[in-house]
């Protein structure tokens, strides 16, 4: 298992550092921090505009491979640089990481525990109502992507203020409110009235998702030897289900988990981007528009040391539950 | 079954040849005669008549303003209502709808495409050809689609939609090639691949004649799924300003647009994303009716 994990963690740190340089080259490529100065009033002279983008390793004239040197250096010590207002990118993405982090946990662990049981439960009564109705209800989320589900959502809730509660019960910008006058419950409320819907609007496609692939599993498994065994030797049925069907059925769900996690931060992104969170997403979209090759560079990273975190943890989770791997 | 018998057999059948049943018109046979297949196929071609036949019976073009409408509810004369601009909502949603719809399949078949060659040849020569393109399969799986697409998008420009589908598809084979490349593992191994291979025929020949026709089910299954992905990567993307660029539409830019004044005019946002979530619902109920055509062995997902 050690030789396993060590070999493991080899490759993903390669992975990690090619996919961050990939990202970076892309980013400098493609994005033009010189068009920002393009349309200020009154124009900067050329020699300044040179002397800003160069003291913050953005300039085009310098040779690409040089300015990526430039940046990996920092990189390996730390630092990743400065965005294109002058800030330290470290700085802004310590600050939004723990919005992003809050969300994803709250959303994956919301979407996958609910959906495996969902697609549990569907499975222990095939073709029976709940069955198809969660089968019905999934296949149209499934069609639905999370930008439109987000404003769906932002709709309805507007509406359900307004005419169900007429007051705002549902807070759809922002992750508090600024300036609000409470006590701690007060505060603890607030938090929650704006986590409901980004929350949602995350996690239903990842319960429509888990739901469809634990019912699958759950369902070649339900029939195997081992739970009629399990059932002949005296187990109620619902222990036998939740013993050895479940944690059988959950080993493959377990790998998917890995497949599913990029799909999780991209549609963190979207949630954020949508609902106002000042998270990592959010400022993914913002500086490609702003032309910050450093700060796209910084979160690409973080994105991928995710994913292969995500990777990770499925290994062992994988481990922890299939004793075979574990020998 | 004896030869004798296989004779009988051909006598009772009165002389006339029994020929066997193709294998197209089995897995159509199975199709249609599913309900999901048959929603799925119904409402997709609709969404494709109304796609390109529409716009032939609108009195509108997409291009129109009506200045003496603004912001109109539907009508008689606007079905769809208007926009801020005047511009009808029918005629602009379907060529949203036609540009979705294009660029889906498009990304899907070249993707689809893309999956079947990496993934077989992968399969086929293992070795350090297996190492390097498993490796650059992980590696474009480590950063988020999403991201490296929206990353590029300064690089599309306007008007250059097929660069998008190109750089859409490039990001969306991965997964499938993964599955491919473990069939074509077993595939290798079957006698005659290996007959091809001791007469001589060269290893790419073998793999474009016998290897990848052997798994065009999968294939054709994935290419419908992967449409549906297209579409919806595509919306994501455009909502945000990073994928088809204007004056282009599409389901993305018409959603954001629509999103933004859907409070007091619904009709600009609930009829694009109706047509949304019905076109991608029906090409995954194809996709799954397809899937158990060609596998009846499976279990049934309903």
């Amino acid at each position: 298992m050690a030789g396993f994990l060590a070999r493991r963690l080899l490759n993903y740190a390669v992975l990690i550092v090619v996919a961050a340089s990939l990202a970076y080259l892309l980013a400098a490529i493609a994005l033009d921090p010189r068009s920002n100065y393009a349309d200020r009033t009154p124009k900067p002279p050329a020699t300044v505009v040179d002397a800003q983008l160069t003291a913050l390793n953005l300039n085009d004239k310098t040779p690409l491979l040089q300015r990526y040197a430039t940046w990996a250096g920092g990189v390996l010590h730390g630092d990743f640089g400065k965005s294109v207002a002058g800030a330290s990118v470290n700085e802004d993405l310590k600050r939004r990481m723990g919005v992003t982090f809050r969300l994803v946990m709250l959303g994956l662990i919301c979407g996958s525990l609910l959906g495996v049981l969902l697609g549990a439960a569907a499975a222990v009564r095939q073709y029976g109502w709940f069955d198809r109705l969660t089968t019905g209800v999934s296949f149209v989320v499934l069609a639905v992507p999370v930008v439109v589900l987000a404003n769906i959502l932002i709709l309805l809730a507007s509406w359900a203020n307004f005419r169900l509660f007429d007051r705002q019960v549902f807070l759809v910008s922002g992750e508090y409110s600024v300036g609000l006058e409470a006590g701690f419950w007060g505060h603890v409320v607030d938090r929650l009235q704006h986590l409901i819907l980004p929350t949602v609007s995350l996690s239903v496609g990842l319960i429509a998702v888990f739901s469809r692939y634990q019912r699958n599993m759950m369902l070649d498994v339900i029939g195997a030897d081992f739970v009629r065994t399990a059932l002949a030797k005296g187990l109620s049925r619902r222990q036998a289900l939740t013993r050895h069907a479940l944690r059988t059925a959950l080993i493959p769900v377990m790998t998917y988990f890995a497949f599913t996690f990029g799909a999780l931060l991209t549609g963190a992104t979207f949630t954020e981007k949508i609902f106002g969170w000042h998270g990592l997403g959010e400022q993914l979209i913002n500086s490609i528009f702003t032309n910050d090759v450093n700060t796209v560079a910084a979160i690409s990273f973080l994105a991928a040391v995710s994913v292969l975190c995500a990777s990770l943890a499925s290994d062992l989770l994988h481990a922890a539950l299939d004793p075979r791997v574990r020998a | 079954m004896t030869l004798s018998d296989e004779e009988l057999a051909e006598e009772l059948t009165d002389g006339t040849a029994y020929r066997a049943p193709s294998r197209l018109r089995v897995v159509t046979g199975r199709f249609f005669r599913s309900t999901q297949g048959r929603i799925g196929f119904a409402v997709l071609a609709l969404m494709f008549l109304l796609a390109f036949a529409g716009p032939l019976v609108n009195r509108w073009s997409y291009t129109d303003k009506d200045l003496t409408a603004f912001m109109r509810p539907p009508s008689a004369d606007h079905w769809f209502g208007t926009l801020q601009t005047g511009s009808d909502v029918f005629a602009v949603t379907l060529r949203g709808m036609q540009k979705s719809l294009i660029v889906g399949l498009l990304a899907a078949l070249v993707s689809t495409a893309l999956a079947a060659v990496v993934g077989a040849f992968a399969g086929y020569f293992r070795g350090w050809t297996e190492r390097s393109l498993t490796w650059l399969t992980d590696l474009l799986l480590v950063l988020p689609a999403f991201l490296i697409l929206a990353i590029i998008s300064p690089l599309f420009g306007s008007g250059q939609w097929v660069v998008f589908v190109i750089m859409l598809a490039l990001f969306l084979w991965m997964v499938t090639s993964k599955i491919v490349r473990g069939m074509a593992i077993s595939v290798k191994e079957r006698e005659f691949v290996q007959a091809a291979r001791y007469m001589g025929v060269p290893p790419v020949r073998i793999i474009f004649r016998h290897v990848i026709p052997n798994l065009s089910s999968l294939l054709i299954v994935d290419a419908t799924l992967n449409v549906s992905a297209a579409i919806l990567t595509e919306t994501s993307l455009s909502y945000f300003g990073f994928g088809i660029q204007p004056p282009d539409v599409s389901f993305g830019t018409l959603i954001a647009d629509g999103s933004r004044t859907a409070v007091y005019a619904p009709w600009t946002f609930w009829f694009v994303a109706g047509l949304l979530v019905v076109t991608v619902l029906a090409v995954n109920l194809m996709g799954d009716a397809l899937r158990d055509a060609f596998d009846p062995s499976a279990k049934r997902s309903r």
